[in-house]
């Protein structure tokens, strides 16, 4: 999520130009590091997985289990964003026969139907990819599954949560995102259910850093691009994301945050844009009548944003020597629909390119200044903007690279998307 | 925005590019003389610049002979000479009439030494074989951000309300910045069709730090694309109309309401265009341009301040045709910059922004003129100045297309400093009142002029009585200088800050237009003629007073009027004459005749027999009955001729190896630093620096209500000060919380000047 300049320039809410209304300059944030000795625990350190003493509650307590503190099942984290919903879900695997002959007909019901289908409803999914195996989380083992759902189907997520009388198991829910804010009281009204709340930079920070220390078979984790610069020697390399700091994470949601982040709990957030993937997925919608983010991403995978762009080329016959602007930049996006007959000759693909190509270019061209002006070298980038989008992800590695002259390396995340759910999940684990 | 040039396209319609019938003289003036063209040819408009220069008559003034026979009455005699000067001339169209505008300069271009035209910007290969098959040019093409960045340092240098900042809700909505003395290191934004970010760190040393190709190209696409609207200015114009937040997600339509941890309010912009990602409607055209703006306006204003941050540079200009004067995305950008930096960095804007390119390109040609050596004054006269762009005043921005916007400086002949002695030159702002900020202020001041022009017009005809057309050229004048105070009664910005002063410069620069160069040199001839009669006379009955009476009438012949004054340090002024003398003093004098004669030369004789040097310093040119440098020159001669004390004067300053007297720089425009021919710029800053600083001058006085009060009455100077003046106007002496004919006796000593003298400075 992002927050770029306040545009609205009417009579009344102009006059309020007033400091509240603009986020933390890096400026201001500087020296202000994000400091919470009580919550250390919450955060998990280095790779450990194994059980942790919690501080004890006033949780349920089932009566056969051996660590007293552990939440009751069913373990849930949300993140509401903007766009979409993500939700993290535990599975114990561990179940043993007295403790499933115990479980409620409500509880069993939820993890079967959670299990079983990789798809809820119509918009619903589970990234059945992404899932996690045999991970040990407060003392149980079980699978962490990683599901999304569009944020405008809430309602019917919560039409579901009463159906299942899921308030029956649980008192409260961690979520974190603007949701959890926005929807609270939908969820209590709709769903009978408290929202423990969240903020998501620091769900987002703790999420990362634990997916990226559980995750020790299959996939790396983390990567990056090898020869970025080379498109046809571009490949996808593992990274071990040790000594990780300092970096700067680029969260791209429907806009995006960017944080430079020194430790766990030292981070700040440095800026952010509104040009995100909100502005790719809306203006592709205006400008192609496509409505889906995947259909967006579809239609600019076989689009040339060359004959929408102005390049550097169009404008000087080649590269613009006297600044070191090679012919082939982006001299003007979508510089070449000033023209009557060019609006004409392009492609909706063609447009979907453009806009993809634009968002990408800028919030790589914005995070290059963070990283410069934080002097960082180490960029993360997150955010379900990335999903399935190799695209954005090959653009910004490039960016990255040529820009900088090698000395800014791009890394990227498999789990892009669910970090902020994850650190949901944590919380509930360590204050509960 | 001048209107003299508009298209008269009731003659053809179809063909109205080709059809235009220009004014001759009133376009492209002094085409006769004009060589080293340039041209810069944007996407839409035509920037066109040449030299030129201008004859025109200069009133001067000659000694007689006194040692000859046949003496006369007379002190001097006046004549009326004429004088080449340089002249710029910019004129800004549009593209459509390029052909037009060609054939007409071919047709009228009499100097046949020029053989190439620089040519800059976008549209000048376009139009390459069309200017040299019309013109016989050799097009010669400048690169087209040097252009800009020299165009810049230009109008920086030379124009004093060049950069402004703009606020919308504002009146005015110009609010003009005095340019600092050093103008480097700065940001320069460009936001043409993609964006360039430029430091400048010094006149031949730039660098492109960065840019973005989400700029004004983007703007116009994306914005033809969502809307179906074809023209930018219409596309501005459906943004102006439209509600962003229709079309935005907001921070409150993620959180309901602010993000608080954060700071971040619910009205902030969380994601651009993300209410149409989700929201399965019609979006109107209006929301659309307008949430593009905000998109557009608000990149590109973070990126120019992660720059400036980068760079450490706290001055960044935006120029380019995406900004151009209009005022909605002047706003934005603005806004922008206020919000990503916490209003510690503001957005300034150039009022000649639009020159830029043309301005640089033309001095590339005319390196070897050397132009950067002088300083260069905007001639009010000839340059059509700021227009309003308000949508409320120009509801569509199409009603500029046909006119024609004309920028016109003149060399002036002394290069312009700051005084030495002003405290901090960087805040110094000659002008007591800014008539652009005060709406009272400024129509009393516009009236005045308007009321005194009858007078103005009769002094002009009288003061060339042998010449017949005298008449219809002062007629003409008073057309000329009428419809400027018109003008600027309805935009007071078109020219910078409006004051008491411009408004006399630009009466001047009217005057001058029209061959009068100096209305009043009769009748101050007549004056000092009459006044020098009794000067001895004056000077015996001071003689006869006791020292301190003689103080008093000093003053008192000065200033007219029975203590106590409105403004009185009299006292701590004479107890600081009871001490030691003050070693060099400079001395600003104001009219002719009796003022200077028998008021400034007696008080200059007093301070030269305590054994101070005195240093007097009067206007280079004339301005209404103002002793002008000329006049000074031969008056102070005669008086030395038939006063002892006075001959001091003279030696002694001969002896700083300058002329005899030394003019210097107070005011930026108005007093010109005139002891040498031309100095260069170091020369001129040596010179002025020895004679404040050598001479030790620790006394600075300022006579006259033009110098004292309309201007400089706030200034602070780093030595002791003496500002005397009369207020001959009652609406400035109400002003004051005083009455008509009430006098301000005003003597500082700097802040934390501990001298031996302070105890006697302090009223016991």
């Amino acid at each position: 999520m992002a927050f770029n300049g306040h545009g609205n320039d009417d009579d009344t809410t102009d006059n309020d130009e007033t400091p509240t209304k603009q986020p933390r300059s890096s400026k201001e944030m500087s020296g202000y590091f994000r400091v919470e000795p009580n919550k250390e625990a919450a955060a998990p350190a280095g790779r450990a997985t194994s059980d942790r003493q919690m501080p004890s509650s006033t949780a349920r307590r089932r009566s056969d289990s051996v660590r007293k503190t552990r939440p009751p099942f069913p373990w849930f984290g949300m993140d509401i964003g903007g766009t979409l919903v993500k939700l993290v879900y535990f599975e114990p695997r561990d179940i043993t026969a007295e403790e499933e002959q115990e479980e409620v007909e409500n509880l069993k019901s939820i993890r079967h139907y959670l299990t079983s289908n990789t798809a809820y409803g119509t918009t619903g999914i589970r990234d059945v990819h992404l899932e996690l195996h045999d991970l040990t989380l407060c003392g149980r083992t079980g699978n962490l599954h990683f599901i999304r759902f569009p944020t405008h189907d809430l309602p019917i997520f919560l039409q579901m949560a009463r159906n299942k009388h899921f308030s029956s198991l649980h008192t409260t829910l961690c979520a974190t995102g603007g949701g959890a804010y926005k929807f609270e009281s939908d969820f209590r009204k709709m769903a009978d259910l408290q929202l423990h709340k969240l903020d998501e930079l620091d769900c987002l920070i703790r999420g990362m850093l634990y997916i990226d220390s559980v995750v020790s078979s299959g996939p790396s984790e983390c990567y990056y691009f090898e020869n970025p610069t080379d498109p046809d020697h571009c490949i996808q390399r593992p990274y071990t994301l040790e000594n990780p700091y300092p970096l700067l994470l680029v969260n791209i949601g429907s806009g995006v945050s960017i944080l430079a982040v020194y430790s766990e709990n030292n981070y700040k957030r440095v800026t952010g844009t509104s040009l995100g993937g909100g502005t790719f997925l809306g203006l592709c919608c205006l400008l192609t009548g496509c409505s889906t983010f995947e259909e967006a991403l579809e239609m600019a995978s076989q689009g040339e944003s060359t004959r929408v762009d102005k390049l550097v080329r169009d404008i000087y016959g080649g590269d613009y020597e006297r600044f070191g602007l090679p012919g082939w930049a982006v001299a003007s996006s979508f510089g070449n629909m000033m023209s009557k007959e060019k609006r004409e000759s392009v492609s909706k693909e063609d447009l979907a390119r453009a806009t993809l190509v634009t968002i990408t270019n800028n919030i790589g061209s914005i995070t290059r200044m963070c990283a410069l002006n934080e002097n960082i070298e180490k960029v993360v980038f997150v955010g379900n903007f990335l999903r399935v989008n190799t695209l954005s992800m090959k653009l910004l590695a490039y960016a990255m690279d040529y820009w900088s002259k090698g000395q800014l390396k791009a890394l990227f995340l498999r789990h892009e998307g669910y970090f902020g759910a994850v650190g949901a999940l944590l919380d509930l684990l360590h204050t509960s | 925005m001048a209107e003299c040039g508009r298209v008269d396209c009731r003659t053809s319609s179809h063909t109205m590019d080709k059809s235009i019938t220009l004014p001759p003289d009133e376009i492209f003036r002094n085409l006769e003389n004009a060589k080293r063209f340039a041209i810069d040819i944007g996407g839409s408009l035509t920037k066109l610049a040449y030299y030129s220069t201008v004859q025109h008559k200069v009133a001067k003034v000659r000694s007689f002979d006194h040692t000859t026979k046949a003496p006369s009455d007379k002190l001097y005699e006046i004549s009326v000479q004429e004088e080449v000067t340089a002249r710029l001339h910019f004129i800004k169209f549009e593209n459509a009439y390029i052909e037009t505008c060609l054939d007409f300069i071919r047709d009228h271009l009499v100097n046949t030494e020029t053989k190439v035209i620089k040519a800059t910007g976008g549209g000048a290969h376009k139009f390459k074989e069309l200017i040299e098959r019309k013109l016989g040019l050799k097009v010669d093409r400048e690169d087209e951000m040097t252009c800009l960045i020299k165009g810049c340092n230009f109008v920086l240098r030379n124009i004093p309300h060049e950069a402004f900042v703009y606020a919308k809700h504002a009146d005015p909505e110009f609010r003009f910045q005095t340019t600092h003395p050093d103008i480097f290191p700065y940001l320069l934004v460009n936001i043409g069709s993609g964006v360039s970010i430029v430091k400048v760190e010094s006149e031949d040393k730039f660098e492109r730090i960065g840019g973005s190709s989400i700029g004004g190209g983007t703007f116009w696409g994306l914005g033809a694309l969502l809307t179906k609207t074809k023209r930018f200015d219409e596309l501005l114009q459906l943004a102006s109309k439209g509600q962003h937040t229709n079309v935005d997600m907001l921070v409150k339509d993620i959180y309901g309401g602010s993000y608080r941890s954060l700071g971040l309010t619910g009205d902030l912009i969380a994601s651009s265009f993300g209410k149409s990602a989700t929201a399965d409607k019609e979006f109107s055209k209006e929301d659309m341009a307008k949430s593009l703006l905000h998109m557009i306006s608000n990149d590109i204003g973070q990126l120019a301040c992660l720059y400036a941050k980068l760079h450490n540079l706290s001055r960044v200009y935006f120029g380019g045709f995406f900004i151009r004067g209009h005022p909605v995305t002047m706003h934005t950008i603005t806004y922008s910059i206020n919000f990503f930096t916490k209003g510690e960095v503001q957005a300034l804007f150039l009022r000649h922004e639009g020159y830029l390119g043309a301005i640089g390109a033309f001095l590339k040609g005319a390196e070897e003129d050397n132009p950067n050596q002088y300083s260069w004054g905007e001639n009010y006269a000839g340059s059509s100045g700021l227009m309003s762009v308000s949508p409320e005043m120009n509801p569509m921005q199409r009603a500029r297309s046909g006119t024609f916007d004309m920028l016109e400086m003149d060399r002036l002949d002394r290069q312009l400093v700051n005084l030495p002695l002003l405290q901090d030159p960087s805040s110094y702002i000659p002008d007591t009142m800014d008539l652009t900020e005060d709406a009272l202020a400024r129509e009393y001041w516009l009236y005045c002029f308007e009321d005194a022009l009858d007078g103005v017009v009769k002094r002009a005809v009288a003061s060339q009585p042998d010449m017949p057309e005298a008449a219809e050229r002062a007629e003409k004048f008073r057309q000329k200088y009428r419809h400027k105070l018109q003008t600027l009664r309805h935009q007071p910005f078109a020219y910078g800050s409006l004051t008491v002063r411009s408004l006399l410069d630009t009466r001047e620069h009217c005057l001058n237009e029209f061959n009068f160069p100096d209305p009043y040199s009769k009748i101050k001839q007549n004056e000092n003629d009459i006044a020098l009669r009794y000067y001895g006379k004056a000077v015996k009955s001071l003689e006869e007073l006791s020292w301190e009476e003689r103080q008093f009438a000093l003053v008192r012949v000065e200033l007219k009027a029975e203590r106590p004054w409105l403004i009185d340090s009299y006292d701590q002024w004479l107890e600081r004459l009871k001490g030691p003398p003050h070693k060099c003093a400079l001395f600003f004098v104001d009219n002719s005749g009796v003022d200077i004669i028998l008021g400034v030369m007696p008080f200059v004789r007093e301070l030269l027999s305590r054994g101070t040097e005195v240093v007097l310093a009067s206007n280079s040119g004339p301005a209404l009955n103002d002793v002008t440098n000329g006049e000074l020159q031969i008056l102070t001669e005669r008086i030395a001729a038939m006063d002892p004390v006075v001959q001091l004067l003279r030696t002694e300053i001969q002896n700083v190896d300058v002329m005899c007297l030394v003019v210097v720089i107070l005011v930026q425009r108005k007093y010109e630093y005139n002891c040498l021919p031309l100095p260069s710029p170091s020369r001129l800053d040596k010179v002025l620096a020895t004679v404040v600083r050598e001479r030790q001058t620790d006394l600075v006085i300022i006579e006259g209500m033009g110098r004292a009060i309309h201007t400089n009455y706030y200034a602070m100077l780093s030595c002791e000060s003496l500002k005397m003046a009369v207020i001959k106007n009652s609406w400035l002496a109400d002003r004051l919380g005083g009455k008509l004919f009430s006098v301000v006796f005003k003597y500082e000593v700097p802040a934390g000047e501990t001298s031996q003298f302070s105890a006697a400075l302090t009223p016991s």
